[in-house]
């Protein structure tokens, strides 16, 4: 089987459908229409940018060119971290936090699979790096942002809770210990779901697009496993490290409750 | 988890037994109150009163490590910064004004005897009460019982017969000098109610704005 490639008319076809929607929404008075072809462009744009740069990439692989684009995804991905965040740690620490969880754990859970599962040489070929490195960041985002709201939250909304228990003579960790496994759960249970559906509710993107893309549908599941075994390994073990160290900066050296550590939550 | 804390109360009540403690307040203060220096020897009550907002939730929450604040707390001649910060809160038993509750029932964040449960006028089944069926002046009674439980050497009372009637408030007080008396654990007291700090207090002091004490007659 031969990859089927896509025309630009083949794209537009499809961009007609969400143009479609876009003049629905806007009829409904969604107030999305804007949005959703703003959206639809930023698809475009970025995915035709990141296609470039990979193309370079791949015909010119060199470490350095490899390390500086993970660099900027890893960057990028702490940033959105820290924006999805109603109140986040105030300083260094509201990016800071977040971006040193997913550059821990899917940088080595990357580097691990690179070197001990596929095995190519040299280990940091790009056409397996990137990709799997893109596919572990935007999961462990999402689980280490979503578990990082739900601690400081958590927090703000409990804090009588939490230092009548100090004041009883409970530390820090016994005193914050609900919260901070209620965290670690919700930023775990996305791709806990999802392994559990996996095939049988939905087909994976990435293993679609391999099978519409030629690979024999069992490689392509093979893949989709090893990929979903990385993703939870590395979105749990990023949620677990941002929620700890997150968990011990809410409190100072006398294990004091310091919310004032955390801004304000951002007026939409 | 509430084993675990049924466990940790346990232990911790033991040594408190009959340690007679004498607490000084040397200089304690933030931006937002003092600097305050009060001393109460064992068994003592000291009743502080003043206007809300004055600080005196504000001082009791310095005494219990629970803010930053400049100067020193010792407990027995012991300075606070040589006590790991749970131990120094488990000793110094700070009550807020509003009890708050995390498990279901109450009997699952401590436990109590039939005859102290009896001294404050709860039945012995309390216990068993799920928190959000408790009246608010339940709340606070158990609330109480539930600090004693862990046997503190001093205790941080904050308003704590706000929401009770009259009866009740008696054998609040009744209950708190007597604990007071028989550990020898000194007490300050915050309450609006100028009568309640006549009976239960000897020095009594008003917390004027900024949070400093005044001597009262």
């Amino acid at each position: 089987m031969s990859v089927i490639a896509l025309s630009v008319l083949d794209l537009s076809l499809a961009a007609l459908l969400v143009v479609a929607l876009a003049f629905v929404a806007h009829r409904l008075r969604l107030g999305l229409g804007r949005r959703l072809l703003l959206g639809a462009l930023r698809t475009t744009l970025q995915l035709l940018l990141i296609g470039l740069v990979l193309k370079v990439l791949f015909e010119n692989a060199s470490l350095g060119w490899i390390a500086l684009l993970a660099l900027v995804m890893l960057l990028v991905a702490g940033r959105e971290v820290m924006a999805r965040q109603q109140r986040r740690f105030v300083g260094p620490w509201g990016f800071g936090l977040g971006t040193a969880s997913m550059f821990l754990s899917s940088f080595t859970v990357t580097v691990f699979a690179l070197i001990t599962v596929i095995g190519t040489t040299p280990w940091w070929q790009p056409q397996y790096a990137i990709p799997l490195l893109g596919m572990l960041l935007g999961n462990t985002m999402n689980g280490v942002s979503l578990g990082l709201d739900r601690l400081t939250s958590g927090a703000f909304q409990q804090r009588a809770v939490i230092e009548t228990r100090l004041a009883l003579g409970h530390t820090a960790a016994q005193a914050i210990g609900t919260i901070r496994r209620d965290a670690v759960r919700v930023g775990m249970v996305h791709i806990m779901n999802a392994m559990a559906a996996a095939g049988i509710v939905s087909l994976p993107g990435m293993m679609t697009g391999q099978i519409l893309a030629g690979t024999p549908p069992m490689e392509a599941v093979k893949y989709q496993i090893l990929i979903m075994f990385l993703i939870a390994a590395g979105t749990g073990f990023g949620t677990v490290a941002a929620v700890w160290f997150g968990a011990r900066r809410l409190f100072d050296e006398r294990e004091r409750l310091r919310l004032d550590r955390l801004s304000h939550p951002r007026t939409r | 988890m509430a084993k675990y804390l049924r466990r940790t109360l346990r232990l911790s009540a033991s040594p408190g037994e009959s340690s007679l403690a004498t607490l000084d307040i040397i200089d304690l203060g933030s931006p937002l109150f003092g600097p305050v220096r009060l001393s109460a020897g064992p068994g003592e009550v000291v009743g502080l009163s003043g206007p809300s907002g004055a600080g005196k939730t504000l001082l009791l929450r310095g005494v219990a490590d629970l803010d930053p604040t400049r100067g020193e707390v010792h407990l027995d001649g012991q300075p606070r910064s040589g006590f790991h910060a749970a131990a120094w809160r488990a000793a110094v038993g700070y009550l807020p004004a509003e009890s708050q509750w995390w498990e279901e029932r109450i009997g699952a964040h401590f436990q109590a005897t039939a005859d102290a449960l009896h001294a404050l006028g709860l039945p012995a089944d309390a216990l068993a009460w799920e928190v959000a069926r408790c009246s608010t002046g339940e709340r606070q009674r158990l609330a109480l019982l539930r600090l004693l439980a862990g046997g503190p050497q001093v205790l941080l009372l904050d308003e704590p017969t706000a929401s009770l009637d009259a009866a009740a408030t008696a054998q609040v007080e009744t209950y708190v000098l007597a604990y007071a008396r028989s550990r020898g654990a000194p007490v300050l007291w915050v309450s609006h109610d100028a009568e309640q700090l006549h009976r239960v207090a000897r020095r009594r002091f008003q917390v004027v704005p900024r949070g400093r004490l005044e001597p009262l007659a």
